[in-house]
């Protein structure tokens, strides 16, 4: 086939196919076009303001590198006035993450960024390794997606920032769309292509590669001959994302732009009141201070199950759920078995590790509601995650 | 493998991100495949036509051919339908296959030939 020339620049000869447009492209001119977009991505949800403080979540692997180097060109190049930070969470799984961090720590020095690694062990007391070999790999998916989300906002708490760029690709916000769909997950089909989410109290957090499919990604850091670590988490079969994944990639042989297409279809679909009502109040965790729709966080009850000795969390998450469930002048009406197994769970919590207390950067934390009001304003629990959190690190 | 008297090409193949893995952990390879292929596409690739038959070695061959030959693990990870699976990227001479024919790219000795899979976690 004789070579062609640049659709952009009408010169250079083009080595890449966009997936996006169909557009034959140079080398220069992709560089040029993917950084603009997310430069775009950036400009037009008017995610930063200058002086801004911003935590870069950090794997080692090739989206959240590519995200790195891109923020750090755009700041240089824009003037945002950025100050960024790596921040990674090491879940302590032997032969995987520890090989992921030193990519990490190669891209502090190649990036010249300061880098902050919070473990699970040293805030929950517990390894993935540990983890895994008493529950078994079944289910440990849970605890590492739980786990991550607030490692992450006690890592940008401890760096005082006050923002979160993950390194989220439009193929995996598109795999979201479908798992949500596929779930029946309306409140979270609402929320998962939102290219910034901001709780009451929590640390923002957004997705500037939103719109930048996974194979320019990968491309951007081939060409760039950037330093990134590929290697399947080795707890990791999550079957049901698996599956979505292989039939987005499908779709996407068959027509690139069903990624995109895939993206505005979850986001042209309306989440009516009635469902946003049903979606829990934001409280705090009582024993921790995080962020919670229920008494105990979904991190603290993971961790008495782990800690109660193999106790499966569902058990101690259907204590807690019964319990919140109960309208609170119902609560009188409770059985007293009930009531001891209760206070059996408030109660032991003394002789158990349990997380620091969880402190906002910036703002000030409205005073604990009681037990009551808890028990009062909750209408559902289960532990489930954001899909999304439950992919690594990204 | 071919016979000695078969003309050959030699090709530089390269894997990345994880598809390493599957091919002894090496990322960069240097391999002789047959000049031609058996055809049509797709047929076994350890029968080879004698004298020159078939068609010239294309990229669909290669694929084929690294299964049989080099690949060491869960082909099914590689190879789909006669093709990569969905989500690996292909370069030819660092060019993106899908401006050169994909499968029907016709190797000539020398082409550097690169896999990455885009599958593993970010």
């Amino acid at each position: 086939m004789p070579p062609r020339s640049c659709a952009l620049c009408n010169k250079a000869r083009a080595i890449l196919k966009r997936p996006k447009t169909g557009q034959q492209i140079c080398r220069e001119c992709f560089f040029w076009v993917f950084e603009t977009e997310v430069h775009n991505t950036i400009t037009e949800a008017a995610l930063f303001k200058p002086g801004d403080k911003v935590a870069i979540g950090a794997s080692g692997g090739k989206d959240s590198t590519v995200l790195a180097y891109v923020m750090k060109t755009l700041n240089d190049r824009y003037n945002y006035g950025l100050e960024l930070f790596l921040l990674s969470i090491d879940e302590g799984i032997t032969g995987y993450r520890d090989d992921s961090l030193e990519t990490v720590k190669r891209n502090q020095q190649q990036y010249d960024m300061p880098l902050k690694i919070l473990s699970y062990d040293e805030l929950y007391g517990w390894t993935m390794d540990a983890i895994v070999s008493q529950i078994g790999k079944k289910n440990n998916c849970t605890f590492c997606g739980v786990f991550r989300r607030q490692a992450l906002d006690r890592g940008a708490s401890a760096l005082h920032v006050d923002h979160i760029v993950t390194g989220h690709n439009a193929d995996d916000i598109a795999e979201t769309v479908l798992m949500n769909i596929m779930r029946g997950d309306i409140a979270r089909l609402g929320r998962c292509t939102l290219i910034c989410t901001q709780g009451e109290d929590t640390i923002k957090r957004s997705k500037p590669f939103k719109y930048a499919y996974e194979k320019e990604i990968v491309m951007y850091a081939y060409f760039k001959k950037l330093d990134y670590f590929s290697t399947e988490c080795i707890y990791s079969p999550d079957a049901y994302r698996g599956h979505a994944r292989a039939f987005l990639k499908d779709l996407e042989a068959a027509r690139p732009s069903a990624i995109i297409d895939i993206i505005h279809s979850g986001e042209a679909f309306e989440v009516t009141e009635v469902i946003k009502a049903t979606q829990k109040v934001q409280q705090t965790c009582k024993r921790c201070g995080y962020m919670s729709s229920n008494y105990l966080c979904k991190a603290c009850t993971l961790l008495e199950g782990l800690e109660r000795g193999g106790a499966s969390p569902s058990v101690v998450g259907l204590l807690v759920t019964t319990a919140s469930e109960l309208p609170f002048n119902g609560l009188s009406l409770q059985t007293n078995r009930m009531q001891g197994k209760l206070d059996a769970v408030l109660i032991s919590a003394d002789n158990m590790r349990t997380i620091p207390l969880f402190q906002t950067p910036s703002t000030l934390r409205p005073p604990m509601s009681t037990f009551k009001e808890q028990l009062s304003s909750s209408t559902q629990s289960q532990v489930i995650i954001d899909p999304i959190h439950l992919s690594t690190l990204a | 493998m071919s016979a000695t008297s078969s003309p050959a090409i030699s090709l530089k193949v390269e894997f990345g991100g994880g598809l390493e893995l599957l091919f002894s952990n090496e990322r960069s390879h240097t391999v002789t495949i047959p000049a031609r292929a058996p055809s049509p596409a797709g047929a076994d690739t350890d029968v080879h036509p004698p004298g020159g038959g078939g068609r010239p070695a294309d990229i669909a061959f290669l694929i084929a051919w690294l299964r049989a030959n080099l690949l060491q693990e869960r082909a099914e990870l590689f190879e789909e339908n006669g093709t990569v699976r969905p989500g690996i990227l292909v370069l030819v001479n660092d060019t993106d296959w899908e401006l050169e024919g994909e499968g029907e790219y016709v190797l000539k000795d020398g082409d550097e030939i690169v896999f990455i899979s885009t599958l593993h976690g970010g």
